[in-house]
């Protein structure tokens, strides 16, 4: 079932003309003949869950708005940074103008009138393409004011973000949207009371905001026949690492995860198995190979006692040692901490030592147990989330690899102390 | 220069921030837009840019200073006007990119015309290992890339057309049915 893909490599999608051919915009129309609430009813029914990492029911989240006539602000979330995730960016290259009408659709019912798309710095090409097709849709009347005599207006800014990892988490994009350094605020207030400009604020990812006007179109009702009880609908999975066809598959949620590593992505290479895969970007805890047979849904990774987090699969095969990906995981963490909350800044950079010295054959197997330790006092210790989402996939590198861990420790101890031998005699 | 002296801004540099600040309710929004611009211009957040941002926006340097240095493409530093992101990120990492960088690096050399750095994932894992060249998205690479990439950037052509991502097709089979 494709509802995103449908006709994703079709050519000339990005432009009005071919969109509109494709269906494109009737579910803006048929929305603006509803009442706001009458769409925001479809939206809930749908049971839509949020596409970027956090899985929270987006109608829920859109009526956690204030209603009344006061400012109230739209924002999409086109930050995407997450390790292993770039599902957002080939929606936004190849079909803008369904995130365009999602933004408007989901705007009408927010009651919002002012969005932005906050897309990350280095998507240069998609955020040229994003400004042309928003040109387009201003022209057409779909954006701007009083859109197709509805009586509803909005103004649509695409704001590009300049590099950091930050600046994807809801509240760290706010103030780098209002022109700061982009750092993580302390919640509550949550921005549906108090967000952008310290007006009430609905953040949203790409992709589900582009799943709006599907949702609009068939129903939400229909839309939530799709994927499992609690996972409902389809959803873009980017898979990378070691499988021979990395690339975006749209999935109906609860297929089996092995159909996507195995099935849709190949696998790894001939003669290689799958040592460990990260359900939901680098962020998630691993799971090994015999977590393949799982359903990939929210709950079942949940469960797993990992994520489905972004939808971003990073497999990884039996040939490369567990260090050097614990070691990569935890200097990316590192080098994004904004430095605010001390067990994140200090966390990773001592999470990054620790491992540096198992590299080096400095370390001893109780240092395994100090890193753990480390983990564990970072998890739910600061404003956002960024430490545990170092201290989730290292925890859970260092429970499921500890042999691995302590024969290295022994190897490259033997290594030093030869080394040390050597240069002494 | 003293705080009375008016900072000069190039005309069509003033403008283009002007046009940033416009489209916020609080133009302080325009920070980023105005830095990336003020960076074409100069060729880096250099003080001068700095005070002429400032001298528009009606911020303090400093403040604009504290912005710049948080992002990593607004460069704090004088830097080589190609800028040559490769991702060494975990997925990026698993497919060669700790060489591939390696090689470019060293085949850039002391060019000063090249800006080469290692960068977090850049949201482009299906064409792993990948590097952005002046934004422009190219992999799969090989080492054997390496050296065409540097000619095409020198000689302003686009940098291995083949490879870059707006060809790629999606690859889930059923898409496009």
């Amino acid at each position: 079932m494709k509802l995103l893909f449908k006709n994703i490599d079709e050519t000339g999608l990005a432009t009005r003309e071919v969109y509109e051919q494709r269906g494109g915009y009737a579910s803006l129309r048929k929305a603006l003949a509803m009442e706001p609430e009458a769409v925001l009813a479809e939206l809930e029914a749908s049971g839509l869950r949020g596409r970027g990492g956090a899985g929270f029911a987006m109608g829920k989240k859109v009526s956690f708005l204030p209603k009344g006539s006061i400012d109230k602000y739209l924002v999409c979330n086109a930050d995407e940074s997450e390790p292993g995730t770039f599902k957002d960016r080939e929606l936004m290259q190849k079909s803008p103008h369904m995130l365009i009408e999602g933004i408007v659709i989901a705007s009408f019912a927010a009651g919002a009138n002012r969005s932005f798309i906050y897309i990350r710095g280095e998507y240069v090409e998609q955020a040229d393409l994003l400004d042309a097709a928003l040109a387009e849709a201003h022209e057409a009347g779909y954006v701007g004011e009083n859109i197709l005599g509805s009586g509803h207006s909005l103004s649509l800014v695409v704001h590009r973000g300049a590099g950091a990892y930050i600046c994807g988490e809801e509240t760290g994009l706010l103030d780098s949207l209002e022109g700061k350094r982009g750092n993580p605020r302390l919640k509550p207030p949550f921005p549906a009371n108090q967000g952008l400009y310290q007006g009430p604020t609905l953040i949203n990812n790409v992709e589900t905001l582009a799943t709006v006007p599907t949702i609009i179109d068939m129903g939400g009702a229909r839309y939530a026949e799709l994927g499992t009880e609690t996972s409902k609908g389809t959803k873009l999975v980017s898979v990378s690492g070691h499988v021979q066809r990395p690339g975006n598959y749209e999935i109906e949620l609860g297929i089996p995860s092995r159909e996507i590593v195995y099935g849709l992505a190949g696998g790894p290479p001939d003669g290689r198995e799958v040592k460990c895969w990260f359900p939901g970007g680098s962020s998630s805890p691993v799971l090994t190979k015999d977590d393949l047979d799982l359903p990939y849904d929210f709950d079942s990774m949940a469960k797993a006692g990992s994520m489905l987090g972004s939808g971003a699969i990073i497999v990884v095969d039996d040939r490369t040692p567990i260090l050097n990906v614990a070691l990569k995981v935890a200097k990316f963490y590192r080098h994004e901490s904004c430095g605010k909350c001390t067990p994140c800044r200090e966390g990773t950079n001592w999470t990054v030592k620790m491992l540096e010295r198992v590299q080096t054959g400095e370390a001893t197997p109780m240092d395994l147990e100090i890193m753990a330790s480390v983990q564990e006092h970072i998890l739910g210790n600061c404003l956002c989330v960024l430490g545990d989402a170092m201290a989730m996939p290292i925890g859970s590198l260092i429970a499921k690899f500890r042999d691995e861990f302590e024969a290295h420790i022994e190897q490259a101890r033997a290594a030093a102390n030869a080394n040390a031998v050597l240069s002494h005699a | 220069m003293s705080v009375t002296e008016p900072v000069e801004v190039p005309a069509e540099l003033r403008a283009e921030i002007e046009r940033h600040m416009a489209l916020y309710p609080d133009s302080r929004s325009a920070a980023l837009p105005a830095l990336e611009a003020a960076q074409r211009v100069h060729g880096w957040c250099s003080p001068e840019a700095l005070e002429q941002v400032a001298a528009v926006m009606g911020v303090t340097p400093a403040y604009l200073e504290s912005v710049a240095s948080f992002y990593d493409m607004l460069e704090t530093e004088p830097v080589g006007k190609h800028s040559v992101y490769v991702c060494t990120n975990i997925s990026c990492s698993l497919r060669g990119a700790d060489e591939l960088f390696a090689a470019i690096k060293d085949a850039a050399g002391s060019d000063a015309e090249f800006n080469v750095r290692p960068f977090e994932c850049l949201g482009a894992c299906d064409i792993a290992p990948m590097a952005s060249v002046d934004g422009v998205y190219v992999g799969p690479l090989s080492i054997d890339d390496v050296l065409q990439l540097l000619d095409d950037l020198r000689a302003g052509r686009p940098v291995l057309p083949e490879k870059q991502l707006s060809k790629r097709v999606c690859p889930d089979a059923e898409a496009n049915a």
